[in-house]
């Protein structure tokens, strides 16, 4: 009696554990089921290729390649802002701070990481982007930069805690090493230190990015949402995740519209589960 | 002129630092924003009455009664789930391929957009479940949305207990979950806790999982059942930011600050949790 107990819990435990499995399955297919259906009626190449996003004309168009590189410019910027700062931040925090100032500085990021996005995309719009459109004589603030830099301060959290731990990894025997042969602190950081915190590092930029990509509330308030091919930091655009939040609303459910949101889905969980892979394949690597 | 290795150090690290800086500067410049414009609009009416005249006046009580109910449903369902999930993986899992892969689905699952959990959600609970746009369809779209943050820290806690403890129980003749349930998660209750605190704090301030799974522009009355949609705080700032013409900016930062609020309390009573239990911990 007792013994079918147990084994009753253990698979009921087992059940609990699998559900992660299931539910990223059933996420897949669920977007792949709505999304796919789209290319019974629309041509898949005009759907990855079309550079024009007309989705209530007639006939509408559904060419995402504008929403496609409306999220590469702003991720991109967001990236080549936050990595510099974001490493900055994780190498003074876990080697250079004393332990006094290390604890204040993580609450501080630890703050940063818990404002919710919304309320950084509104106080973004209200304070950055009225600068934004005064420092370059802009007819509107609201721009892919604006974006790019919202978002950097939304990456910052995940790269640093991640960079940090996989620096605060890094044995001591390594810096000891180093400083007795005489190398300065600065020169062990980045000579020894570094080098052996590599696939940490990496593994912390790609979840940053991958923060930035799936990032929706912040970027529809701030890029100024135009579904057009960029060819400036300048100017307004309009990203992948953006769209499906504004658009899913005003969308008859069946339709080809609400089928060609659910494709882009598809598309943001096919890259941010690449991203994803490809972290956790440098993360496992580094526990090794 | 050649740099000195020395000198070199010091302009590295005033760099590092600067750049610190840079990162934290803004941190307390938004949340000295949000203080200062918001503490204007809070006042008692503003936290108890309802919306008025489209929105512009009145207070904000349904959203931040529509975030409650939404955040105790999502812990409801997420807590067993995720907590049960970490037992797996912490006290019967072995190190095979099935582990392998629940771990890499967890990751996915923490690196999946916010709006592609909306659009699953109303894919799934909304449209093929039929619960319709309502508080339970939001809360299973923000409690798998949250699963993560609580299965990651639930392990962490529960990996925390010494393996000595379940040894001792196990010889003294007590089954695995026995051991389990009165030994290993007495003493992981707080890791479990606090992982948990943190994982509804994310749900609180998420909108884009409940924009077309759970959250109304304006209701009249307050939800009479998890049936019933319901206005929530995040969603209730974007409409007050992007889609009602002339607010006043008062009403809008007093609803961030009020957001915020709610957010950094309840991290601050994980926190809490986490610092007593530390102290308190004998091995």
């Amino acid at each position: 009696m007792k013994r079918q107990v147990e084994s009753a819990i253990e698979k009921f435990i087992l059940l609990n554990g699998v559900a992660c499995i299931f539910f990223v399955v059933l996420i897949f297919l669920f977007l792949a089921r709505e999304g796919l259906a789209l290319f019974k009626t629309f041509s898949p190449l005009d759907f990855l290729a079309g550079t024009r996003w007309y989705p209530i004309s007639t006939p509408p168009k559904y060419g995402i390649l504008p929403l496609f590189l409306g999220s590469l410019i702003v991720t991109l910027g967001a990236t080549v802002i936050s990595v510099p700062l974001g490493m900055a931040c994780a190498i003074f925090i876990g080697e250079i701070a004393p332990r006094w100032l290390r604890e204040i500085l993580k609450a501080g990021v630890e703050l940063l990481a818990a404002i919710p996005s919304i309320v950084i995309g509104f106080i973004g719009m209200m304070t950055l982007a009225p600068w934004v459109k005064y420092l370059f004589h802009l007819p509107t603030g609201l721009t892919a930069l604006s974006g790019a830099i919202t978002l950097a301060f939304m990456a910052v959290p995940t790269i640093v805690s991640i960079m940090e731990d996989a620096i605060t990894a890094v044995p001591k025997s390594y810096r000891a090493g180093s400083l007795a042969l005489g190398a300065t602190h600065w020169q062990t950081i980045y000579r020894v230190v570094l080098p052996a915190a590599s696939s940490g590092i990496v593994a912390a930029v790609m979840l940053g990015i991958g923060r930035v990509i799936g990032e929706t509330m912040a970027v529809m308030m701030i890029t100024g949402n135009a579904a057009v091919i960029p060819t400036t930091i300048l100017e307004p655009v309009r990203t992948m995740t953006a769209t499906i939040a504004a658009e899913m609303g005003e969308t008859v459910q069946g339709s080809e519209h609400y089928f060609a949101l659910f494709a882009i889905g598809l598309v943001l969980f096919v890259i941010s589960f690449l991203i994803n892979m490809t972290a956790g394949a440098f993360l496992h690597r580094e526990r090794k | 002129m050649k740099i000195s290795p020395q000198a070199k150090e010091k302009i590295a690290f005033l760099v590092l630092g600067i750049a610190t800086c840079l990162v934290l500067i803004p941190v307390f410049v938004i949340i000295f924003i949000l203080m200062e414009k918001g503490a204007q609009a809070i006042s008692w009416e503003f936290l108890t009455a309802k919306p008025r005249m489209g929105m512009r006046a009145g207070g904000i009580f349904p959203a931040i009664v529509g975030t409650v109910y939404l955040v105790l449903g999502t812990v409801t369902a997420a807590l067993p789930l995720g907590l049960f999930a970490a037992i797996y993986l912490v006290e019967y899992a072995k190190g095979n391929w099935l582990t392998r892969m629940v771990e890499v689905a967890i990751v996915n699952l923490a690196g999946v957009p916010s709006v592609v959990y909306g659009l699953f959600g109303m894919g799934l609970f909304v449209i093929f479940m039929k619960l319709g746009t309502s508080i339970l369809a939001g809360s299973l779209t923000l409690a798998i949305m949250i699963l993560p943050v609580i299965i990651t820290a639930s392990r962490e806690a529960l990996s925390t207990v010494p393996q000595s403890f379940r040894e001792v129980s196990r010889a003294l003749g007590v089954s695995k979950w026995q051991t389990i349930w009165h030994v290993v998660l007495p003493n992981a209750i707080s890791g479990i806790l606090t992982g948990t605190i943190l994982g509804v704090s994310r749900a609180a301030g998420e909108t884009a999982p409940i924009l077309f799974t759970a959250a109304a522009f304006y209701l009249p009355k307050l939800p009479q059942s998890i049936f019933d949609q319901c206005m929530a705080l995040p969603y209730h700032l974007y409409v007050l930011s992007t889609q009602v013409p002339n607010v006043n900016p008062k009403i809008q930062y007093g609803t961030a600050l009020v957001l915020v609020g709610l957010v950094f309390f309840t991290n601050l009573v994980a926190i809490i949790i986490r610092a007593r239990f530390r102290a308190r911990k004998q091995w």
